[in-house]
């Protein structure tokens, strides 16, 4: 079992046409994810990428059946794109796009609330099943199919850690990119949860970063709820200067809150094994399953 | 993006929260015509620039005459004022608000800002104004009163009303103060802000509730809908190598150490950072060059990161995924062809064709030294910029 994504994935395309759309869908299509469709309004009857283009999401779920959709629509549409496609049934949405406005998120997670459509994102990798599909703009070849679930707000240091994980002779079941932004759909705390779930999940890495709480309230998870796996997280931006924003939209210290101090605290009082350093996430890993 | 004061109660005015009279003035003869225009007994000499605490720094204070104006003016226009949240050598005053005092009876607090974990903006009012509000937040925390804010209601009136009463008031203040907070709401959603603070809010001695300064920063992610704001910007508010570095659609932020680096992606460019400081470095920046580092990208990266005279050595960390090391690797060549660069330069690329790229790298008659990994990297950029054998 995977998380999230794998062999039951009927994967739609919000973008398809576009030039991230395509140059990313076809790499979706090559790993072997099972792509059913894509939709840009206006170019409904086209084909692109081998698959029916719709108008419309509703659209592309009534013909092709899909429960999965990605987007890869620029900032200013995104936020609607998401919402279109959860009021269509989409079961799971994955936002690639980066530089959403705040206001725009507030809006899709107050109408995603009352539905039971998952959003991964927005400004995140993606998520990947290594050997049955990959959902995102991660590179596929760097995985390989295994034990251990991998949940990031970061993309190139998340593929570091999967990298080193791979080194050290461990596969991933299921690496998800969960994003970088402040207001995002998923969190540490909800993957963690799937994962507790997974049999094929053995153990978790775990890449943080300052700002928000996210990694706080995922080590009180682990604690309120005993999660039995081992976890290894390494928070990024040890440091970063308070009062800047980090590169993404969610990675500041304000206020004197969200520090990778206070992060690796909470993370340590929960038992999870701590990499010093980022190039120690594997080996951290692989002592803390053999443990 | 963040606003000058004078700018952000012009917005506000528009609104119709009321603020005092003033005027923003670029020079002393500017200063001494706001005076003028004001008619006001006492005014205060407020400087502008992007950071709070200037009061304490000596950047506001009261002139009871046309002459104080031109004192208090010259002195504060030029000076380098210094508070907890500028640089420690201070911020060039440029600009000055010029203000009619008035008769305050009571400071209050009012702000919005993003909660994160309920995923929804959170009005807070205080009847500690005045002071830092981290402050009151960490010490009597119960003296912050909260509203979170449906997005699609917005800020009810009776939200705005129990926030009024929140503040101690009574009678007319409590609806004026209501009509102030509605506004702020007002405001802050029509123009995308992230960060609205009135600190302080007032009541006057005339019983009239008012905005006395104003803070006000918006989401970068939504500029792009408001082409109002550009002329608002005051560049020189910026770092200049960070100002540059946008302009590249570089991600550069300007830190205290020697280290140079130069890296894809912001969390492997925070977490080069930390490894640097793990082997006894400082690192002198974070530059995230972005999803394409192709040889121009790569170019005014050296460029930005050059710029700053403290650096001794630059590490080149670069994750190759959809982009190709090899790609990537002849970028660094080529860039180093084209800039002139007399620092010893470490380059670990790991990935795509990260093979291929390490040939190119040890073939080239440039000088690089080529890491073997993550921890090897930070060791020869810390040993070269400490001037070790490397």
């Amino acid at each position: 079992m995977s998380v999230l994504v794998g062999n039951d994935t009927r994967l739609i395309i919000q973008g398809i046409t576009g030039k991230e759309g395509s140059f990313h869908g076809e790499q979706i299509r090559d790993y072997g994810t099972n792509l059913v469709g894509g939709v840009t309004p206006g170019k409904g009857g086209q084909t692109a990428l081998g698959v029916p283009v719709f108008n419309s999401v509703q659209e592309a779920k009534n013909e092709t059946d899909a429960n999965t959709s990605v987007i890869f629509v620029p900032p200013a549409f995104a936020g609607k794109a998401i919402i279109e496609a959860a009021e269509a049934g989409i079961n799971l949405i994955i936002c690639i796009t980066e530089g959403i406005p705040t206001i725009d998120m507030i809006k899709v997670n107050h109408v995603l609330k009352n539905l039971s459509t998952r959003l991964i994102g927005p400004n995140c990798p993606g998520i990947i099943s290594p050997g049955k599909a990959k959902i995102g703009i991660m590179p596929g070849f760097i995985h390989k199919p295994g034990e251990i679930g991998v949940i990031s707000r970061s993309g190139t240091l998340t593929y570091e850690a999967v990298h080193q994980l791979v080194a050290v002779g461990l596969g991933q079941s299921t690496s998800v990119g969960i994003g970088g932004d402040p207001i995002i759909g998923t969190t540490f705390k909800d993957m963690l949860k799937l994962f507790a779930d997974d049999d094929e999940t053995m153990g978790v890495v775990l890449i943080g970063e300052i700002g928000g709480s996210a990694e706080e309230e995922a080590a009180q998870w682990v604690l309120d709820n005993r999660f039995s796996k081992p976890i290894t997280a390494f928070i990024a931006g040890q440091t970063a200067p308070p009062g800047r924003r980090m590169g993404h939209a969610g990675a500041i210290i304000s206020g004197g809150k969200g520090t990778a101090k206070e992060k690796i605290r909470a993370l340590k009082s929960a038992n999870i094994h701590i990499a010093e350093s980022p190039a120690d996430i594997g080996n951290t890993m692989l002592k803390a399953i053999q443990t | 993006m963040k606003i000058h004061e004078y700018q952000a109660k012009n917005l506000l005015r528009n609104y119709g929260v009321s603020v005092p009279e003033g005027y923003p003035a670029f020079s002393v003869e500017e200063a001494l015509e706001a005076y003028d225009k004001l008619n006001s007994e006492t005014v205060v000499v407020k400087a502008q620039i992007h950071a709070g605490g200037r009061g304490k720094g000596g950047g506001v204070e009261l002139a009871h005459s046309k002459s104080e104006v031109q004192k208090i003016a010259s002195k504060i226009l030029g000076m380098q004022l210094v508070t907890h949240q500028t640089v420690p050598e201070g911020k060039e005053v440029q600009r000055l608000l010029i203000e009619s005092g008035i008769n305050i009876l009571t400071e209050l607090y009012a702000g919005i800002v993003l909660d994160r974990v309920k995923k929804q903006f959170v009005f807070m009012v205080s009847t500690e104004g005045g002071v830092e509000i981290e402050k009151v937040a960490s010490e009597t925390p119960e003296k912050i009163i909260k509203k979170w804010i449906d997005p699609n209601a917005g800020l009810t009136r009776e939200q705005a009303v129990s926030l009024g009463k929140a503040l101690d008031l009574s009678g007319d203040q409590i609806e004026s103060a209501a009509d102030i907070l509605m506004a702020l709401w007002k405001v802050f959603h029509d123009m995308d802000c992230s960060l609205l603070e009135i600190n302080p809010l007032v009541v006057t001695k005339e019983n009239k509730v008012m905005a006395l300064d104003a803070k006000m920063n918006f989401d970068s992610n939504a500029i792009f809908r408001h082409p109002e704001l550009k002329v608002l910007r005051d560049e020189s508010e910026e770092d200049s190598a960070e100002l540059e570095a946008s302009k590249h659609k570089l991600n550069y932020i300007k830190l205290d150490g020697n280290v140079g680096c130069m890296v894809n992606g912001a969390g492997l460019a925070m977490a080069t950072m930390d490894i640097i400081k793990l082997h006894g470095g400082e690192p002198a920046n974070f530059l995230d060059v972005g999803g394409v580092a192709n040889p121009e990208t790569v170019a005014n990266g050296f460029k930005i990161t050059l710029s700053d005279p403290n650096v001794k050595s630059i590490l080149i960390n670069i994750f190759g995924g959809i982009v190709r090391c090899d790609r990537v690797a002849q970028g660094v060549i080529d860039a180093m062809e084209t800039v002139k660069v007399n620092l010893p330069v470490i380059v670990r690329l790991e990935g795509t064709n990260a093979k291929k790229a390490r040939e190119l790298l040890n073939d080239s008659s440039l000088d690089f030294l080529v890491a073997t990994s993550l921890s090897d990297a930070a060791e020869k950029a810390v040993s070269a910029a400490t001037g070790g054998a490397s």
